[in-house]
């Protein structure tokens, strides 16, 4: 692979915090290389800026290895950049040619309220779990792990869903800030084990009726979610979370719910 | 202060039935009473608080990034040991065990290792309650696979991202305890402080991340699960915020620090691109099951890799080590590839890179599919095509994380790969319980130093993590808590918890008012190469010390010329990171004073010093056998204590992979 150098124009959002209006701020910087990791070359920026006696730009990231979910920018109108089924911090700067100009926002949504910055509060998901997205057993009261066999299909399909990594793409890329990709993914993981199934009604009841008392939008089936997911989350789980919620109504699950 | 490591008595395979047959329990209205502060929500802080929670007691969590669920606990890749026997391979706890003080070159404590082999079972059993997809074969039942140091099949895996699968089942757990009432979940909050009361640790002093606000809160015990401190050296496999803060808050006051030169440098990681690096990424061991690592047998081959025939590439590793081949431990592989590339066998632009190569194990899949699927005649194309899919199926997310970030689709050409800092045996200093020399205060997961002695083996983490969490200190706490039971919870207003406050905000004030001229970046960055040169993968007695030099100046340089650019009261990475790379640069220093002191090589620590004559760690039983724990005694003072190691069961000789 041919390896460059390349300046660039950055245009990115700078936000106090929560209540304080936010503006693009423009930035040049020079002599990026095409082996660089999108989040290293905002090192290279930021670095600058303490140089210059400036604010350097809040963003969120930990693991660089794309796992951890916690990078989260909205580069160029795209969650997580042009890349598919990568994080932010998996996009390497060969992407990008010299001379190009790359717009970077926060994740857009009311739900998730900008902290300063590029970051974004995302503690909605985690009350979401909180709902419901558990199996319910206390430590040292399993069985043997191979007392229940899982047909190898189902175990991959559950496997698949408990791949989200919880980042917010999905809602961010959601012109409604939908919510249901992330939820859909946590109600299949568990609902397609035997172990997830005694709970399966109330689980789907509680983490929907927690996804709107958080106030993300509805789901109107435009798919951008699945498109921006960098972990492949598939649109199959929002159907099958409407199955289960369904079913949970119909069996009377709203019994059991909050 | 004479080390006491509490071991039980009695043989090994009874200790630890004995221990919880016999400790003292808790009985349920006064866990109610008691409180407990969790530091850190990996799998070994997520696992401990779910379970507490879960027996009644009042649990706070806390953790610097914005959800428990990202600790870098769900990095971990290739999987988790567990002595289930389900191959019929011959494995059982005492062959993990025994492997696990065989790879941790007899510097662990053996009732440690044999409780965590015993548990190592319920663990596979708690998660998959839990509803951890673990990969499974076609029967239903759990799959297996081959880790470093083994010759059986006992790691338990879902493809590469079982850390991730485990450390959400943890996080689950917890959650549902948040839900319940039991616990409470603080995030974006990192602990600056442990606050004593009358000798024990009663609480700590936290700064929100968001406001700046400093937070007291009490507990009748703290336990710290703040991982491990690989960021020392600035590039490692570690997240970019791991650190040991914590950890080293709790050695100022008073817990010993075990074995802290004890460094695991891992074989299989992306090599470094450039001066613009900012961390390194790990390529599981798994990968190490079928690929095969070779460097040219001529020095300085410019030729691609697909251009050097086969008889002109040397395996060293299948060449040296034929009885484990490709599958030795980390410390062995690690420095075998570092041999070859200062030898001048290096591949790649930087030349500090070896292959790892699947041409064969494609190949060798490819056979096996065609036979499967009864095609006649299969021509090499077909068979390539097959067996890439298989390869696709095991390792298919490892290979798509190596083409993002180099470019470079490894299903074509093999992979380059060099060590880099993963994983620190050393920790603060626990006996049996978990407790520190601290009353009240207890390490869990790599935070603590307890388990794998001067290396640790593969898929051996997550499991120390979750068996020190779900099922060791539910018991070792309750064990000290019943005698708690009459202690109030004490207000936060003690002067105590003003004192501690008062001397982190001191701190802070310190660092911002410093305004130099050079960023927190470039200090850490500093830092990491002194660590890196002198007290990396080889370290010599004349390099340490010109490192304890080096980093002690450097510290004074970063106390009068770090800028942090920003406010206290807001959100501020760099005063972030500013609190934390101040404590890397005094733990630096201590880490080269260990290494120095330990006159001997083995595991990760390799002093060269003393080496066989074919290049293998040689330990000095006679003199290291042996943890330091060291003291605390003010600036760039340290008094170092020993823990003698007993061997009962297993002999200590020179590990041989041969």
């Amino acid at each position: 692979m041919e390896h460059y150098h390349m300046n660039l124009t950055l245009k990115v959002w700078k936000q106090k915090n929560k209540n304080e209006k936010g503006r693009f701020e423009t930035y040049q910087v020079k002599n990026i290389s095409s082996e660089m990791s999108f989040l290293e070359m905002f090192d290279v920026l930021n670095e600058q800026l303490v140089a210059e006696n400036k604010e350097p730009i809040a963003f969120d990231h930990d693991c660089r290895e794309g796992i951890c979910g916690m990078c989260s920018m909205y580069i160029n109108g795209r969650a997580h950049g042009p890349w598919h089924h990568t994080t932010t911090c998996q996009l390497h700067m060969r992407e990008y040619k010299d001379g190009d100009t790359i717009v970077v926002e926060p994740w857009r949504a009311n739900s998730f309220p900008v902290i300063k910055d590029l970051v974004v509060d995302r503690q909605a998901f985690d009350r979401i779990i909180q709902a419901g997205g558990y199996v319910s057993v206390n430590t040292g009261n399993a069985v043997d792990a191979n007392a229940i066999p899982i047909e190898k299909h189902d175990a991959d399909e559950s496997f698949a869903s408990a791949a989200c990594i919880g980042c917010g793409a999905c809602v961010a890329a959601c012109p409604n800030a939908s919510a249901m990709l992330f939820v859909s993914a946590k109600v299949s993981h568990l609902s397609l084990l035997p172990q997830g199934d005694p709970e399966r009604k109330t689980r789907a009841m509680n983490m929907i009726h927690q996804m709107d008392k958080e106030g993300f939008g509805s789901c109107t089936n435009i798919g951008a979610c699945e498109a921006e997911c960098p972990k492949g989350i598939s649109l199959e789980n929002i159907a099958r979370l409407n199955r289960e919620y369904l079913g949970a109504m119909f069996d009377g699950g709203s019994q059991n719910a909050i | 202060m004479a080390l006491n490591s509490k071991i039980p008595a009695g043989s090994l395979e009874e200790k630890w039935e004995k221990y919880k047959s016999t400790c003292k329990l808790v009985n349920p209205a006064n866990k109610r009473q008691l409180e407990i502060i969790v530091i850190g929500t990996g799998l070994a802080g997520a696992s401990a608080a779910a379970s507490l929670g879960e027996l009644g007691y009042k649990v706070k969590t806390f953790c610097f990034q914005d959800s428990p669920r990202r600790a870098h606990s769900i990095a971990a890749q290739g999987g988790i040991n567990a002595a289930k026997n389900y191959q019929n391979d011959g494995d059982s706890t005492f062959r993990l065990f025994y492997d696990t003080v065989k790879g941790g070159d007899y510097r662990s404590r053996e009732a440690n290792v044999y409780r965590l082999a015993s548990v190592s079972a319920n663990i596979i059993d708690q998660c998959v309650a839990q509803g951890v997809p673990f990969a499974r074969e076609y029967g239903g039942l759990l799959s297996n696979r081959s880790f470093g140091g083994t010759q059986v099949q006992r790691t338990f895996y879902a493809a590469g991202q079982t850390g991730q699968q485990l450390l959400i089942g943890a996080y689950q757990a917890l959650e549902r305890q948040v839900a319940l009432g039991n616990v409470t979940q603080y995030s974006r909050h990192e602990m600056l402080e442990v606050v004593m009361i009358d000798g024990k640790a009663r609480g700590v002093i936290v700064r929100n991340l968001v406001t700046g606000e400093l937070e007291r809160h009490f507990g009748h015990a703290v336990l710290l699960c703040s991982g491990g401190y690989g960021n020392v050296f600035y590039l490692s496999t570690n997240a970019m915020g791991s650190n040991v803060t914590a950890a080293w808050k709790a050695h100022k006051k008073g817990a010993y620090f075990g074995n802290p030169c004890f460094t695991q440098i891992h074989p299989t990681c992306i090599p470094v691109s450039g001066d613009h690096q900012s961390k390194l990424t790990l390529m599981s061991e798994s990968l190490r099951n079928d690929g095969r690592i070779w460097v040219p047998k001529k020095q300085g081959d410019n030729r691609k890799p697909n251009d050097i025939p086969e008889e002109e590439r040397d395996y060293y590793l299948e060449r040296r080590y034929p009885a484990f081949g490709n599958l030795v431990p980390r410390d062995v592989a690690s420095r075998a590839a570092k041999e070859r590339c200062d030898a001048g066998y290096g591949v790649g632009a930087s030349k500090q890179a070896v292959y790892l190569d699947y041409a064969s194990a494609i190949q060798r899949y490819g056979k096996i599919e065609v036979s499967k699927q009864g095609i006649e005649n299969a021509d090499a194309a077909t068979i390539t095509k097959l067996g890439k899919e298989v390869v696709k199926e095991k390792y298919g997310n490892l290979f798509e994380m190596y083409e993002k970030i180099t470019g470079e689709n490894p299903y074509e050409v093999p992979m380059r790969i060099y060590p880099a800092v993963h994983y620190t045996m050393g920790g603060l200093w626990v006996d049996y319980e978990l407790q520190t020399t601290v009353p009240g205060l207890y390490a869990l997961g790599e935070a603590n130093f307890s388990d794998h002695g001067a290396n640790r083996l593969g898929a051996s983490a997550l499991m120390q993590g979750l068996a020190d969490g779900y099922f060791v200190i539910p018991y070792t706490l309750g064990n000290n808590l019943a005698d708690d039971i009459r202690t109030k919870a004490i207000p936060t207003d003690h002067p105590a918890f003003v004192e501690a406050e008062n001397n982190v905000r001191d701190r802070i004030n310190k660092l911002m008012s410093i305004k130099g001229t050079e960023s927190v970046e470039s200090f850490h960055k500093r830092l990491g190469k002194i660590m890196w040169d002198k007290c990396g993968m080889a370290r010599n007695a004349q390099g340490l010390k010109e490192a304890i030099e080096e980093i002690k100046a450097l510290r004074k340089e970063f106390w009068s010329n770090v800028r942090i650019p920003g406010d206290v009261n807001e959100f501020n990475p760099e005063l972030d990171k500013a609190n934390r790379v101040a404590d890397f640069l005094e733990l630096g220093e201590l880490m080269c004073m260990d290494a120095l002191n330990r006159n001997e090589s083995c595991g990760g620590h390799f002093r060269e010093e003393y080496q066989t004559e074919e290049g293998e760690a040689q330990r000095q039983d006679d003199q290291y056998m042996y943890v330091s724990a060291w003291e605390y005694k003010g600036d760039s003072n340290f008094e170092l204590h020993k823990e003698e190691l007993i061997y009962d069961v297993v002999h200590p000789t020179q590990r041989s992979y041969k």
